[in-house]
């Protein structure tokens, strides 16, 4: 056993070849399977896809880091079901690219959030989370009511969803940037994005400002949807806290 | 610095940096189009590059002979200036951080200055700007020695240092404009990856090349690491980024994986970026500094090479340990939770290899500050691996996750393993590369070890505190059968760690700032005699033991 390691550690490439080889063993055998057993994602043929809307939060969601600081998983353990809700399924992040599952909880999970608090709960929480929970260590996010959102190539977004296995309609592609501005405008026509995306589509002035399509509003739409793209893991029941 | 290069290998660097700023305008004018902040990075690459370009410029003449007589360490030097700026820059926002979790208003009220953006740019900064420069500079300096060979050529480093910066400047940069593709220490956008693969596809061949010109037989276990780690660190980054972007003239794209399998992938490669960025390299490090600065061969070659391969195979299986009682397949969590258990043989291995080094030199641990950094780390080393075992066992992780005990366990590795081997390992090879006696002020390397050491001690110990105390929080039951604590009793009960924590870092952050002052006044240093041993030909530690 030595006398190979002898040979081989007098041979660069061998050397490189072998240590490709022994480190590859361990993530082929537990990633590549996850792609061909069936049963590793449940199958839910309602679940739905993000509205543009809900895709420009989600990005803002991301782009601030919330993930550093929220888990969107709720394990299979009784205090965090009794907590936070039924716990998450794999087809429930089945659209998420990236997943946002997150590693740690400064504040609580969100997973289910969607519909827990009212638009104007959550407006005010991001303005200054301690105008609504004064032990709060929250940042705050006042500058998301003054910025708009920028919607004019939420197409590209989707078609490059799309490429990676989001099914994306044409008119949802083409559409993307409009239906995006209606679903914060309700006095707008929104027959399209309903026929798009559903009746169960949430169209409201997220953030009270009728005025412009802001990115709090794209926020707020998307962490009122949170738990509720699928009714696999049964509908969120009310808070415990 | 860089007068050494030859004629022609400045018209390469001038080449290079042409296309650079080429494409650095090309993306500003895309980014300009969409708004999109792509545009700030398009004028980033362009004045990084005609800031290089400055600097090739200058002295355009040929090197004087004699340059082939010694080994090439100019890239070793600038490394690890550069490594200890990204140390204090990464430990600042690191503390502050800190501070503005237990006083969340410690900041300024605009975009890049939240949390969510300033946590990216301390993790991105330590390990990619400090550690990342550290591995650098220290592996082309080890790879020369153990080999006995010159670089192959002295454009190819140059290249991967400074595109390796210019990598770590967009990854920083982007957190504060609001770019992130959100997976955890993998979080630069799509063109930041795709360069960081040109710049690590180079630094591989590099070391390759210097080691097919070795004049010894064999390749010594310091390298053996340092390949494991350019080697595999590539696989992981390649895989984990694979990515659609929304469009080429945007920052933004979409992960070719979704859900549970992304998280398994994104797992798969945030442990191993442990495993091989911030284990297998240093502990290249640690296989070549530690025996020389103690002067003693390495205890054990086959608890070397039990050591190098258990940790090859076993890390590669670890990932999904981070993802127990999640959706992620039961199967897949047992192989984790196996392997991870299984893990602590090869680490303990090599610690314990580390440590029966030092047998017959422990006098020297007691007087030499540099050489007890490098002691004190291997015994972080094998504290935090059976941590993290311990942490992977099923049900100890259904307290541990999610809490700031993993926060504790990770600062035990990176603060007590990783920033001590390199703190040890930078005091011991300044005096080497600079041709000086000894250290400006071996006083102050004594400093920095008590702040380093008393800082990591009451960072670990309060997030042992805060994330026990929060992760029974959240399990405990009254006796009715419901819920004890809210959410946030547990957060307002963590409010004292987190002070605690804070001042630890500090601690830490100034231990950084009196190394640094250490490293510029020893550099400043008028030449004496050099300090003994450096290119001399190593002892019996260069050959395999038997």
């Amino acid at each position: 056993m030595f006398g190979t390691h002898y040979r081989i550690e007098r041979k660069s490439v061998a050397l490189a070849v072998a240590i490709m080889i022994v480190a590859s063993i361990g993530g082929l055998i537990e990633i590549a399977p996850l792609f061909t057993i069936d049963d590793t994602v449940e199958s839910d043929p309602k679940m739905r896809v993000y509205t543009p809307l809900e895709l420009a939060g989600r990005n803002i969601y991301i782009r601030e880091g919330c993930y550093a600081c929220h888990s969107q998983m709720v394990r299979t353990l009784q205090d965090e079901v009794e907590r936070y809700g039924p716990y998450s399924l794999a087809v429930e992040s089945k659209y998420d690219h990236p997943m946002l599952w997150g590693s740690k909880r400064t504040g609580p999970d969100l997973a289910r959030v969607g519909g827990k608090y009212s638009d104007q709960w959550h407006t005010a929480h991001l303005r200054n989370p301690r105008d609504v929970v004064p032990q709060s260590i929250m940042p705050r996010y006042g500058w998301l009511s003054e910025t708009e959102l920028r919607t004019r190539h939420l197409g590209d977004d989707l078609r490059a969803l799309r490429a990676v296995g989001v099914p994306y309609s044409d008119a949802m592609i083409a559409n993307a940037s409009a239906d995006a501005v209606a679903q914060a405008s309700p006095d707008d026509d929104t027959a399209g994005l309903v026929e798009r995306y559903g009746s169960a589509t949430q169209i409201r002035t997220f953030d009270g400002d009728k005025r412009t399509t802001s990115e709090m509003d794209a926020l707020v739409a998307y962490l009122q949807i949170l738990g509720k793209l699928s009714d696999a893991a049964h509908p969120a029941p009310a808070s415990k806290e | 610095m860089i007068s050494g290069l030859t004629l022609n290998e400045r018209r390469w660097g001038v080449a290079i940096l042409a296309v650079l700023i080429c494409i650095g305008a090309a993306m500003a004018a895309a980014g300009a189009d969409r708004a999109d902040p792509f545009q700030v990075h398009g004028f980033l690459v362009m004045a990084y590059s005609l800031i290089v370009l400055c600097v090739v410029l200058r002295g355009y003449d040929e090197p004087g002979p004699g340059r082939l007589e010694s080994y090439y360490d100019d890239p070793s030097k600038a490394g690890i200036v550069i490594a200890m700026l990204w140390a204090v820059f990464g430990m600042f926002i690191g503390d502050w951080v800190a501070w503005l979790l237990a006083y969340p208003d410690m900041t300024f009220d605009a975009a890049w200055s939240s949390f969510g953006r300033l946590r990216p740019a301390h993790t991105t900064g330590v390990i990619f700007g400090f550690g990342g420069n550290a591995l650098i500079a220290t592996s082309f300096h080890v790879m020369q020695r153990t080999s006995r060979a010159r670089l192959p050529d002295q454009f190819s480093p140059w290249f991967v240092l400074v595109g390796y910066n210019l990598f770590c400047l967009l990854a920083v940069s982007g957190y504060f404009l609001g770019i992130t593709q959100s997976k955890e220490y993998a979080e630069p956008e799509w063109y930041a990856d795709i360069w960081l693969v040109v710049v690590w596809v180079t630094y591989l061949l590099l070391y390759l090349r210097t080691l097919a010109r070795r004049k010894e037989p064999h390749i010594y276990v310091a390298n053996w690491y340092y390949l494991a780690f350019i080697l595999v660190v590539a696989i992981l980054h390649i895989v984990n980024n694979l990515a659609v972007p929304a469009s080429f003239g945007g920052a933004k794209s979409y992960s070719l994986f979704s859900g549970v399998q992304d998280a398994m992938t994104q797992w798969w490669y945030g442990h191993n970026a442990v495993a091989f960025f911030l284990t297998a390299g240093f502990l290249g490090m640690m296989y070549y500094y530690l025996p020389k600065r103690a002067g003693r061969p390495i205890y054990s070659y086959r608890m070397s090479i039990i050591g190098f391969w258990g940790i090859t195979f076993f890390y590669m299986w670890a990932g999904s340990h981070h993802l127990h009682y999640t959706a992620l397949p039961q199967w897949v969590q047992t192989l984790g939770m196996t392997f991870s258990v299984m893990l602590l043989v090869p680490s303990w291995i090599a610690a314990a290899n580390a440590l029966l080094t030092l047998n017959g030199a422990w006098d020297k641990v007691r007087d030499d500050a540099t050489l007890r950094f490098m002691m004190m780390a291997a015994i972080f080393y094998g504290l935090s691996t059976f941590e993290g075992s311990f942490m992977a066992i099923r049900s100890v992780n259904a307290l541990s996750h999610y809490t700031d005990w993993t926060i504790g366990h990770v600062h035990a590795g990176a603060m007590g393993w990783v920033a001590l081997i390199t703190f040890g390992s930078i005091y011991a090879v300044v005096p080497w590369l600079w041709k000086r006696e000894r250290m400006h002020s071996p006083a102050l390397v004594e400093v920095h070890f008590w702040l380093a050491l008393a800082g990591t001690l009451i960072y670990v110990f309060a997030m042992w505190n805060s994330g026990i105390i929060q992760g029974l929080m959240w399990r405990t039951y009254n006796d009715s059968g419901t819920l004890t604590y809210s959410f946030l009793d547990s957060m307002v009960a963590m409010h004292p760690y987190y002070i605690a924590r804070a001042i630890g870092g500090l601690l830490f952050l100034i231990g950084a700032i009196v190394g640094c002052y250490n490293i510029w006044m020893t550099i400043r240093r008028p030449a004496g005699a050099p300090a003994p041993s450096d290119d001399a030909p190593l002892p019996a530690n260069l050959q395999p033991a038997e």
